[in-house]
């Protein structure tokens, strides 16, 4: 490995010219465009943001993360943040922003485009897109009479091993804080605790509903489109697995509202509000009904997919996601060792 | 520092200035890391630190790593050192070809090497799946020292000891097992650390580190207390590993004495062993590389051309490519200070110095991040999410591969001509600079080398830090992998392998060449 000196010093400024214009390139991109800090999955706002730029010509930078990773991050950044939307998978990432006032209001077209119901009253955020709950159990281990029939029964020592989850992320917090909304905090911290007991830990719903379809665990909590989604690329991870849904207005049926908003520090908040608008409109809502992600629409008028059950049907509990309390959530399950 | 007061002796301490205060910067900068957690213990209280350290969650933890660590570092001991004895000192029949094989899964990064072993079997999981996998991505960094001390032993001590009666294991376990102390002690070290920092793999196999609790914690909360406190906790487990090292290192002298070289050493005969010694070989080398590559076909065979989306790929790599070189090329650049004063003024404030250098790179990235972040974007906010404050983060994680790599190039160069360069009109610094440095320029390649190879298969501080839009191969990979997708993520753990393997036969050479052969 022979080098001289002069080719090492010309490689070495080479390098740092090429890091620098790459560099200088990236934030170029920045500043003519805008940035979306993204927690939902990646292929659903690639989605959205290509339909986006090919109508309005506005570039999209997305930096991927997580729903409450995110949320906390806008609240440290304050008025410094370089994102102008922010897109999640639930609510209660969003409450935390809007609670420390950091959300810009949102336009009254784009809040029309959405009924009441899947956005909040102050109109700071709007939701995007949804999800329900479902239990994805072993259909060849459990028949329809042995299917819990709350999620709280899933607490009862006779669950000791049989099921799963993925505590770790968003979307099961998510659902623990309708939990805590709806029963309280004493009865969510038992609830915890059971968990904490008898349920199996997973990294993410994906790999929860493998280990349900590989006969590991007997069901899991998790969102339906996981499901789907897989039925409709190769089935592998889930020919044995069918889902339960709670119904019933129990905690377990609960329909999570992913929530889109803008930052007020956004410096680009026009640009940020047709993204927003798209999304909730006919184009953005028509990625969600015909696309691979399986979540429902939440547009005014718009259908979901057609291989879904109907979010109508689903007899979800009534939660006003503005109240999600995220930090009670976090706290709740460190206190009982999950996270 | 030496002081005499004599002229011609200051004019060669002076020089020395502006390269022991650019080392000190160096090595005040290396200090970040555990001045923030200090801080942040004391900003967060002690009655609410002690309420997130000392909980059941804290304990599991610990016991986790506990035993990852005593299942994964014997085992792997064992493991190498049988591979180096039966490729260095016996006829093995193929010994070039398994002496390679054994340091080839280096090339693999741990959490292919993980996403390999999960696609084959998807019930795999725990502290078994974490030692399995952990054992075979990891025992290269024994094999490769325990190989080249054994290459060097002089076979005079076991001459010594047969000669006296003792049969061939008893000379093995007496004579030759503790010459190589040093090797094995330095190669667990190594892997110990790795164990601690290594997010990828453990989430797939779903086992639970420090590492991968951080992780969840500021996936949950970005940079709360939680993480923070555990990062303490990490923190502390690894200055254990460099203590308990440093005790089980010793003190023993391995320098031969007498005149001339040692002879050339005895290559045993294996007889019958040598069919079950081959079998070994083999098994390792089908757990080690035959799985990951098998599956990793697979996966390209599976999902054909339509993979191959250059556009996404093609601008990875590139990321990659950059991110690698400018990282190597800063790194480097921090650690030529240290190498020139740990060559040409050895000293106490040089040791205390040096030892910042070498601690930081102790740490697991996702601690060094969590700092730069929490640093970041409270008191330096023009740096915040910045290219320069992730290369900063390489340069801090990688600064001792750099160091090991620049040190003995420049031990090699005469102090006489940087001397003569002076005496013939050049400033210090130039004659640093055209002479040594020149000279040295192989040991900068090295440097460059193992630090670009570091960079390019780094997940968490890249996660944690990368400037909007930043899609490198790894972070690229662990997306799809995350959605299960792992036909789509076949091509972007081939590239980094592909990139991998240079400078795994750079390593491989490298240790070939220390011994002289």
């Amino acid at each position: 490995m022979k080098m001289s000196f002069q080719h090492l010093a010309a490689t070495l400024a080479l390098v740092a010219g090429l890091a620098g214009s790459t560099a200088l390139a990236s934030a170029q991109s920045a500043s003519d465009g805008i940035v979306v800090y993204n927690a939902q999955h990646e292929s659903l706002t690639k989605a959205w943001a290509d339909g986006f730029t090919k109508q309005t010509g506005i570039k999209v930078t997305i930096r991927n993360g997580k729903d409450m990773e995110f949320a906390n991050q806008i609240v440290q950044e304050g008025a410094a943040s370089p994102a102008d939307v922010f897109l999640t998978e639930n609510s209660p990432a969003m409450a935390l922003v809007d609670g420390a006032g950091l959300f810009e209001p949102l336009n009254a077209d784009t809040l029309a485009q959405v009924p009441e119901n899947y956005r909040p009253a102050n109109g700071h955020w709007v939701g995007v897109a949804a999800r329900s709950t479902v239990f994805a159990y072993d259909k060849n281990k459990l028949t329809e009479d042995k299917l819990p029939k709350s999620l709280l029964d899933l607490a009862d020592a006779s669950w000791k091993g049989r099921w799963g989850a993925a505590p770790a992320g968003a979307d099961f917090q998510a659902i623990v804080s309708a939990v805590l909304e709806l029963k309280g905090e004493e009865a969510t911290a038992a609830w915890l605790k059971a968990m904490k007991e008898n349920a199996t830990p997973y990294k993410g719903n994906s790999v929860a509903m493998k280990a349900v379809n590989a006969g590991e665990i007997e069901g899991a909590v998790i969102y339906h489109y996981y499901y789907y989604g897989d039925q409709a690329k190769t089935g592998e991870n889930s020919k044995n697995v069918s889902l339960h849904y709670f119904k019933n207005e129990d905690p377990g049926a609960f329909v999570s509202i992913s929530g889109g908003g803008i930052p007020a520090s956004s410096k680009h908040k026009e640009q940020a509000q047709a993204f927003l608008k798209w999304v909730t409109g006919k184009g953005g809502q028509a990625v969600l009904r015909d696309g691979d992600s399986f979540e429902y629409a939440v547009g005014e008028g718009e259908a979901a997919n057609a291989k879904l059950v109907p979010l109508a049907d689903l007899n979800a509990p009534k939660v006003e996601p503005s109240k999600l309390n995220s930090k009670k959530v976090t706290d709740l399950m460190t206190a009982a060792g999950l996270l | 520092m030496l002081q005499v007061p004599y002229p011609l002796v200051r004019r060669r301490v002076l020089p020395h200035v502006p390269v022991v205060a650019a080392a000190a910067i160096v090595s005040l900068i290396s200090l970040l890391p555990v001045g923030f957690v200090v801080w942040i213990a004391i900003q967060t209280g002690s009655e609410t630190a002690s309420a997130l350290i000392f909980r059941p969650r804290v304990g599991e933890l610990l016991i986790n790593t506990f035993l990852l660590l005593a299942f994964t570092i014997p085992l792997s001991i064992a493991l190498s050192v049988t591979l180096a004895w039966l490729t260095e000192r016996t006829d093995l029949a193929g010994a070039r070809l398994w002496a390679w094989l054994a340091v080839a899964p280096l090339a693999v990064p741990a959490f292919v090497h993980s996403y390999a072993w999960v696609s084959l079997l998807p019930g795999l999981h725990g502290l078994f799946g974490g030692v399995l996998v952990s054992t075979l991505a990891y025992f290269p960094f024994l094999y490769l020292p325990v190989s080249a001390q054994l290459r060097r032993l002089d076979p005079a001590i076991e001459d010594a000891a047969a000669s006296l009666g003792h049969g061939p294991w008893r000379v093995f376990f007496h004579a030759v097992l503790p010459q190589l102390r040093l090797a094995i002690c330095g190669g667990s070290l190594l892997i110990g650390l790795h164990l601690l920092a290594e997010y990828g793999l453990y989430v797939m196999i779903r086992f639970d580190t420090f590492t991968t609790a951080i992780v969840d914690q500021f996936q949950s909360a970005f940079n709360g207390p939680a993480a923070n406190m555990l990062g303490g906790v990490l923190v502390i487990c690894c200055f254990a590993l460099l203590g308990l090292e440093a005790l089980a290192r010793g003190n023993e002298r391995y320098a031969r004495v007498g005149s001339g070289a040692p002879r050339l050493p005895v290559q045993q005969r294996l007889g019958w062993l040598a069919l079950p010694a081959l079998a070994l070989c083999a098994f390792t080398a089908l757990l080690a590389l035959g799985v990951p590559f098998v599956t990793l076909g697979r996966w390209l065979i599976l999902g054909g051309s339509e993979v191959w989306r250059l556009g996404p790929l093609g601008a990875a790599f590139g990321q990659t490519i950059v991110y690698a070189l400018a990282g190597a090329a800063l790194t480097t650049l921090m650690t030529v200070p240290m190498a020139w004063l740990s060559v040409r003024a050895p000293g106490r404030v040089q040791r205390i110095m040096e030892a910042c250098h070498y601690y930081v790179g102790s740490l697991p990235g996702v601690v060094v991040a969590l700092a730069l972040v929490t640093i970041t974007v409270r008191v330096a906010l023009p740096l915040y999410q910045t290219m320069a404050t992730l290369l900063l983060a390489y340069a801090l994680l990688f600064l001792p591969r750099s160091l090991v790599g620049l040190r003995a190039s420049i031990a090699q160069v005469p102090v006489e001509l940087e001397q003569a360069a002076m005496a013939l009109g050049r400033t210090p610094l130039r004659a640093v600079l055209q002479i040594t440095m020149r000279l040295a320029a192989p040991g900068v390649a090295a440097s460059m080398a193992l630090v670009g190879l570091g960079i390019t298969n780094e997940l968490t501080a890249t996660l944690m830090l990368a400037p909007n839009g930043t899609r490198t191969l790894a972070t690229e990979f662990w997306a799809l992998t995350s959605e299960i997708d792992y036909v789509s993520a076949a091509p972007y753990a081939l590239l980094m392998v592909l990139m991998s393997l240079p400078v795994t036969l750079l390593l491989y050479t490298q240790s070939k060449r220390m011994a002289g052969r």
